[in-house]
């Protein structure tokens, strides 16, 4: 498992997030504009124009492009917090259990069905 | 003088909330979870305390990114239920203990625990879940007095299990200074093995989770000695919440009487467990 302090981005699949201060400080901005999405006028503003609302929250280019573009993964790898990142997911309709599958090459169907026979012992 | 009259371990995923939101308590996923709390209800709806110290992560709903406090208080009257994203849980608002609660933080800090405190704070399901597996039906207000102690295990560096076992005993020392004659219930929240993000997400270890559940009422020590590391490797790395057992824990007298434990897996992506103990058995 990768326990290190900086979790890469990229094609490398990281087994295990550690958000530290340093993930923290980089997904500062894009897990505040999660945070905002609790309330409905802001989840209103954002999908009027979901571009101008990561502006307004500073993200990097590349953050916005992982919003914008649903990339789940490169939102974990840009700093975010599975517990922010799954406020977007759950105003997307989207379970922990859909998360799950894109994180581990799974349709959200086998991962609910590892998770009922178990869980993923093996891993 | 106050004293603690049992603790409670316990996840508070929040689909346990729902599902008992929404009535799906007896469908057939839920059911066996469900049945597995019952004898625990029975024997605490017997045993009620005045106020339970709740202690808890919150999950980006009553606290963001802007402080993480490593521990917290709640020193409220009152704390609303957070709406986390599509309404709040239909349940009542959560009433305090002021009294306790600046008892507590005086008391924890004299001891070298310099807690923050929380004036206001919105309560989500890390705490009111826990509130709904002792009590499923709280009509219009629930049982007992609630003091929030607030854990941060979401962002490194958590505490170490040392320290919230150290914490927990300090709490003991407080209640047992509280000078007022009330019964107190701790309740350790989260876990057991879980992990929600990376490839290695949807990860359970009922092994790990067994001896968990034994040696937090025997060797609670053993458990105080894991690092970080190891808790992130053998229980998930959102399954560290298990350091919050550890605060319930210390807060009991050494030798204390297991009254009931149930394990499931899962519920969504995490092992469920529940172990109640009776803390007057040692007198």
């Amino acid at each position: 498992m990768t326990t290190d302090d900086t979790p890469t981005s990229g094609s490398h699949r990281t087994d295990t997030y550690v958000f530290d201060g340093q993930t923290s400080r980089r997904g500062y901005r894009m897990n505040k504009l999660f945070m905002s999405l609790r309330d409905a006028p802001a989840r209103e503003r954002f999908l009027a124009d979901e571009a101008a609302y990561c502006d307004e929250f500073g993200l990097t280019a590349a953050q916005k492009q992982a919003v914008v573009e649903r990339d789940w993964q490169a939102m974990l790898d840009l700093g975010g917090s599975i517990f922010y990142v799954y406020k977007l997911a759950m105003m997307d309709g989207k379970s922990m259990q859909y998360l799950g599958g894109v994180f581990t090459g799974m349709t959200e169907e086998e991962f609910v069905a590892a998770l009922r026979a178990g869980g993923r012992t093996d891993v | 003088m106050s004293e603690v009259i049992w603790g409670m371990a316990t996840s508070h995923v929040p689909s346990i909330g729902a599902a008992m939101d929404r009535g799906k308590t007896q469908d057939p996923f839920w059911k066996p979870l469900f049945d597995g709390y019952q004898p625990a209800r029975e024997w605490m709806a017997q045993h009620t305390p005045d106020t339970a110290i709740v202690v808890y992560n919150d999950h980006a709903n009553g606290v963001d990114l802007d402080i993480v406090p490593t521990f917290a208080i709640g020193t409220a009257e009152r704390y609303q239920v957070a709406d986390e994203g599509f309404g709040r849980r239909p349940v009542p608002d959560v009433i305090g203990n002021p009294e306790l609660s600046l008892h507590l933080l005086k008391s924890l800090v004299d001891d070298g625990f310099d807690l923050t405190v929380f004036q206001e704070l919105d309560v989500d399901h890390g705490l009111t879940v826990p509130l709904s597996i002792y009590c499923p039906d709280p009509g219009d207000a629930w049982p007992c007095k609630v003091v929030p102690v607030l854990v941060n295990v979401i962002q490194y560096p958590q505490p170490t299990a040392a320290r919230c076992y150290a914490l927990g005993q300090a709490v003991g020392r407080a209640i047992a200074t509280f000078p007022s004659d009330e019964k107190i219930a701790v309740f350790g929240t989260g876990g057991m093995s879980h992990q929600l993000a990376g490839a290695r997400a949807g990860y359970i270890n009922p092994t790990f989770d067994k001896m968990f559940l034994e040696a937090i009422q025997t060797d609670p020590e053993s458990l105080a000695a894991l690092t970080r590391e190891d808790l992130i490797r053998q229980a998930g790395s959102e399954g560290i919440e298990l350091i919050m057992w550890l605060i319930m824990r210390g807060a009991l007298n050494p030798t204390i009487e297991r009254i009931h434990e149930t394990y499931h897996v899962p519920a969504s992506n995490t092992a469920a467990a529940l172990a109640l103990f009776d803390n007057r058995v040692s007198r």
